[in-house]
């Protein structure tokens, strides 16, 4: 039943494309928000990428150029596999466009898979792994915000340049944590810092303090949090503990967002030190599109930089449509168009798609307000320092994208 | 890294800190044992109630830290009896697994629910301003409240010992876990013995959520991971004696402290590794009756 | 005090294996037509894989009584060995899956030795607590690449001509492997090793006095389980194309558990109703978002509650049949 009336209406379609004399004129776009709603990482992705996928929605015009855009989301919990399972079926047989947020590095190089396999596209925003535009890009896929080459640089460089000579790093003891510690001990070692040692810590540890003694003990000027999520804010709350941060050692969080600061308070993270490529308190545009953003949201909190990715990410894919005048439902050929034209908008600036997929932006480091500085529950950072997008990123000197001719 | 005494008895006191709360969540996890005979799941998900219960106390009523150390144990103590009269009762005479069941559904319920309404990177806690800053003892910068942590479980674990070993009410409570039939004969009121111990065990899980509020981020998932490792401790010990349950817990996070310094890497694993050598030489659990 | 699973008539009467016959092809020939309906094959292949792990997982609950609260090891070692085998070796992907079933059934030898040792609650917390240490040892072995996972696995050709990339010849593979697996259970289940694990189910002291050493048999239980697990794990990797920590952290395990226990533990068709019902409650229910957990858990309760036997096994006993 369902069948013949797609039918019938694909037919009508078609007269009328025929009639209308251009034969392709399909304006329908089907956009899926796949992101952890339930999980560890709900509050810097979860339900407010769909309310930022909503927005872009809106505030792009389509609608009024003739477009009809609809929107799909779920909740990936975290599990490859489950990820994998919707997106192809939105892919197949709710013919979605485009995968956004897509939050969680494991997730997102599953994901990256069956995109490239069904040429689709994948609008990465949440995930951190620079894997993603290296060794496993593919032409279908864009990583828009930001991720742990463009941390461990920011950070470590912008430190080091600020007398944050000596480093102790605390790590997690697994991939991802080794992978940030590396890359910023490589930009400390380059920016004439020295590394005086690392202490490695279970993922899930419970209780840093044995860790913070040791990073105490070191007399390391800067201490480096190669950490995420729980782990992060739990070491943060225990160096406030031992006083680490009075004692005139910095801690530099090498992989944290808005949310986790807000979570911990000013009077835990005053005087902390972490990159972001947006927030939200930077310029009218940014302060407009918060406020509104904030207000759609349940919990009223402002948006984070994945928010932010999102929205200024589909704003782009939009534009592109635009200029192709009509939805080719291939993925390759959209995203080719993406990298074509700049990026701008009122969240990012100016910047661009690279050809490995990497989306290019300044990167900013923040210090995190002391609570007497701060004027409201949101006012929490404090700019200390810019690198400009083309020295943030990877440069495609050193990539091993196959997608880069060297 | 070359071994100093300083660093070593540092990490020793830090693994005693961490060992108090293995010791107050196996204990509880140890009275709810002996009583129902459930292993009680829904363990780490109370240890968070309490948690959060204290931050609510906190950012509504204005209630502080002081009182919460009360409140919130007996809050969280009569969701616990609410739960047992609602739903653990009914599964009296079936198989013990029925109950591990049960309370792990319970978890991913109470677990869910939170994480839906608070978010997942958690609430501040402020350490109250009697037990901030901290002393140098010449080998390590203590901050007070972690001694306190201390003292604090070491009382409760003790008073609680002494009540089900030593009174008259913990001799009702044994007997009635022997041979409940009998004790009802005696005119003991029995279902509301086991409720009220039901109560008692998740009051300790919550009082254990409320000193670790200032130290530990409040998150939904606090308890979920805390739990398993609390398991592991349990099985180590052997469900015997409270006693047992008590000393393994602070033994244990010494042993964990200790690996801290030795081998990181390791720290997370090295409980269970411990369970796997004490299982293959004592099936039973050090403190353990053979079953 | 009643144990875990009640069985209506005994399974060895011919009217039972008649009724489980049927059942059988029955189940075999609308698996076989699902490539004819439009059902989303992917959603089917992700359903058997985790049949049967259910199935696996339910002998040696409901039919050894011992419930293990850790068997996403097995799904999850299986796993990596064979994403390990057939992407960093090459192997085709006939030995992969070999590789993978031995890893599951070496480890379950060496987890069983430990693990056996003790019974009921025990078993369940040691079964956890090692589960909770190799998702560690996982975690931090570089070859599974952390939490990144490993990704992009390639399918290959089976036995050099079945190619595994072409969805259908896929599921066809995945189908013949869900269900060699479950006649193997289903074999020993009605064999008299599968009397001898009723009868300690049912009261170990009498199985000891009657002369069987209940450890051998429940030893044996123990890692044929395991190694049937492994199997799921192994064709999972075919269906989902990567390996990840999600297969071996406890949330798994706990799923395992719920998928037999809606179904029905102790029942033969059970494990397989149950699984397909998670699996599709988790893929369908992704719209619900943030409820997810919380109705998973809810169905822990009300089944535990009101709704032991599960759904196979309310309709086995309304009907006084075996399923």
């Amino acid at each position: 039943m369902k069948n013949t009336i797609s039918a019938l209406l694909l037919g009508t379609a078609l007269a009328f494309s025929v009639a209308g004399g251009a034969f392709a004129q399909d304006k329908n776009v089907k956009i899926g928000v796949l992101t952890d709603l339930s999980g560890l990482y709900s509050d810097l992705g979860g339900q407010g990428s769909i309310v930022a996928a909503e927005m872009a929605i809106e505030d792009s015009g389509m609608k009024a150029k003739g477009w009809k855009i609809d929107l799909v989301s779920a909740d990936h919990q975290n599990k490859p596999d489950i990820a994998t399972g919707i997106a192809r079926r939105w892919i197949d047989t709710d013919k979605v466009d485009i995968l956004a947020d897509v939050l969680n590095s494991g997730v997102a190089l599953a994901v990256n898979n069956v995109v490239k396999e069904k040429n689709s596209i994948m609008l990465n925003s949440g995930a951190g792994s620079s894997e993603l535009t290296n060794t496993q890009c593919t032409p279908n896929t864009i990583h828009f915000t930001y991720d742990t080459y463009m941390l461990a640089h920011s950070t470590g460089s912008a430190m080091v340049k600020a007398g944050g000579d000596t480093w102790f790093f605390l790590t997690a003891d697994y991939a991802f944590g080794h992978a940030l510690e590396n890359d910023t001990t490589a930009v400390v070692k380059a920016a004439g810092g020295k590394v005086l040692g690392s202490v490695k810590a279970p993922l899930n540890t419970a209780d840093f303090s044995s860790y913070l003694l040791q990073a105490q003990a070191s007399k390391a000027k800067v201490i480096g949090l190669a950490n995420a999520g729980g782990d992060t804010t739990n070491s943060i709350k225990q160096a406030a503990e031992f006083g680490i941060v009075k004692g005139g050692q910095k801690l530099a969080g090498l992989l944290m967002f808005l949310s986790d600061v807000h979570s911990l308070g000013l009077n835990v993270a005053q005087g902390l030190n972490l990159s972001e490529t947006f927030y939200w308190d930077m310029n009218d545009g940014t302060r407009a599109f918060s406020k509104r953003f904030a207000e759609r949201l349940k919990t009223h909190a402002m948006p984070t930089m994945v928010h932010a990715g999102v929205y200024a990410g589909l704003l782009h894919y939009f534009k592109a449509l635009d200029a192709l005048g009509s939805n080719p439902h291939d993925g390759a050929k959209v995203v080719a168009k993406m990298k074509e034209i700049p990026t701008d908008d009122p969240l990012f600036g100016k910047g661009s798609i690279r050809i490995d997929g990497r989306g290019i932006h300044p990167a900013y480091l923040f210090e995190v307000k002391k609570p007497s500085e701060s004027k409201g529950e949101y006012d929490l950072y404090k700019l200390i320092g810019t690198t400009p997008g083309d020295q943030a990123f990877r440069p495609l000197s050193e990539s091993k994208c196959p997608l880069v001719k060297h | 890294m070359s071994i100093s005494l300083p660093a070593l008895s540092a990490q020793l006191l830090v693994g005693l800190i961490n060992g108090s709360f293995y010791a107050l969540l196996s204990l509880g996890l140890a009275v709810i044992f002996g009583m129902l005979n459930i292993i009680n799941f829904a363990h780490g998900a109370v240890y968070m109630m309490g948690a959060f219960c204290a931050y609510f106390l906190l950012n509504i009523f204005g209630i502080g830290y002081w009182p919460a150390l009360i409140i919130a144990p007996i809050v969280v103590g009569i969701f616990g009896m609410v739960m047992e009269r609602t739903m653990l009762k009914w599964l009296t005479g079936l198989d013990h697994l029925y109950g591990l069941l049960l309370t792990f559904g319970l978890a991913l319920i109470i677990q869910g629910i939170f994480q839906n309404y608070f978010g997942s990177s958690g609430l501040p806690y402020a350490i109250p301003s009697e037990l901030q800053g901290g002393m140098n003892l010449g080998f390590m910068f203590l901050p007070i409240y972690r001694g306190w942590v201390i003292v604090c479980s070491l009382v409760v674990c003790i008073a609680t010992w002494y009540a089900i070993e030593r009174t008259r009410l913990g001799a009702y409570l044994r007997a009635a876990t022997e041979n409940p039939t009998l004790v009802r004969a005696f005119g003991i009121n029995v279902p509301r013995m086991i409720t009220l111990t039901y109560g008692l065990g998740v009051g300790l899980a919550a009082l254990a959520g409320v000193l670790s509020a200032p130290i530990n981020q409040v998150r939904p998932l606090m308890g979920a991971d805390l739990i398993i490792v609390v398991f592991a401790v349990v099985v180590i010990g052997g469900m015997g004696s409270i006693m047992g349950s008590i000393i393994t817990g602070f033994s244990l996070g010494i042993i964990e402290g200790l690996t801290k310094y030795f081998y990181p890497e390791a720290s997370n694993t090295v409980v269970f590794v411990f369970m796997v050598l004490v299982l293959l030489v004592k099936p039973a659990g050090l403190t353990g009756r053979a079953t | 005090m009643t144990t875990l699973t009640e069985d209506t008539p005994r399974s060895s009467d011919n009217r039972a294996i008649g009724d489980e016959m049927i059942g059988f092809i029955v189940m075999a020939v609308l698996l076989a037509i699902v490539p004819l309906t439009g059902i989303y094959p992917f959603f089917v292949m992700q359903g058997l894989c985790f049949a049967l792990m259910a199935c696996a997982f339910n002998l040696l609950v409901g039919y050894g009584g011992l419930l293990s609260f850790g068997h996403a090891m097995f799904l999850g070692t299986a796993g990596y060995c064979s994403a390990h085998a057939l992407k960093v070796w090459g192997l085709p992907p006939e030995l992969g899956i070999v590789v993978g079933v031995i890893a599951a059934a070496g480890l379950g030898i060496v987890t069983g030795v430990v693990a056996i040792r003790r019974q009921g609650i025990y078993f369940a917390m040691i079964t956890l607590a090692l589960s909770q240490l190799l998702y560690f040892i996982y975690l931090q072995a570089p070859f599974t690449h952390g939490e990144d996972g490993i990704q992009g696995i390639p399918q290959g050709k089976m036995f050099g001509f079945l190619d595994l990339s072409d969805p259908i010849t896929l599921y066809y593979v995945i189908m013949f492997g869900f269900l060699f697996g479950f006649l193997v259970i289903y074999r020993v289940i009605n064999s008299p090793f599968g009397e001898v694990l009723k009868s300690i189910r049912e009261n170990e002291q009498r199985a000891i006095s009657l002369g069987y050493k209940t450890d051998h048999y429940k030893f044996m239980a123990y890692v044929l389980s395991g190694t049937l697990a492994g199997l799921a794990g192994s064709l999972k990797v075919f269906v989902a194309q990567n390996a990840s920590l999600t297969d071996v952290h406890w949330t798994m395990s706990g799923e395992i558990v719920l998928m037999t226990l809606v179904g029905g533990l102790g029942t033969v068709f059970g494990p397989v109703v149950g699984a397909f019902v998670i699996i599709a409650m988790q893929q369908y229910l992704a719209g619900f978002g943030q409820w997810v957990t919380v109705i998973q858990g809810a169905i822990f309760v009300v089944c535990v509650l009101t709704f032991r036997r599960g759904v196979i096994g309310e309709i086995a006993h309304y009907f006084k049949r075996s399923l």
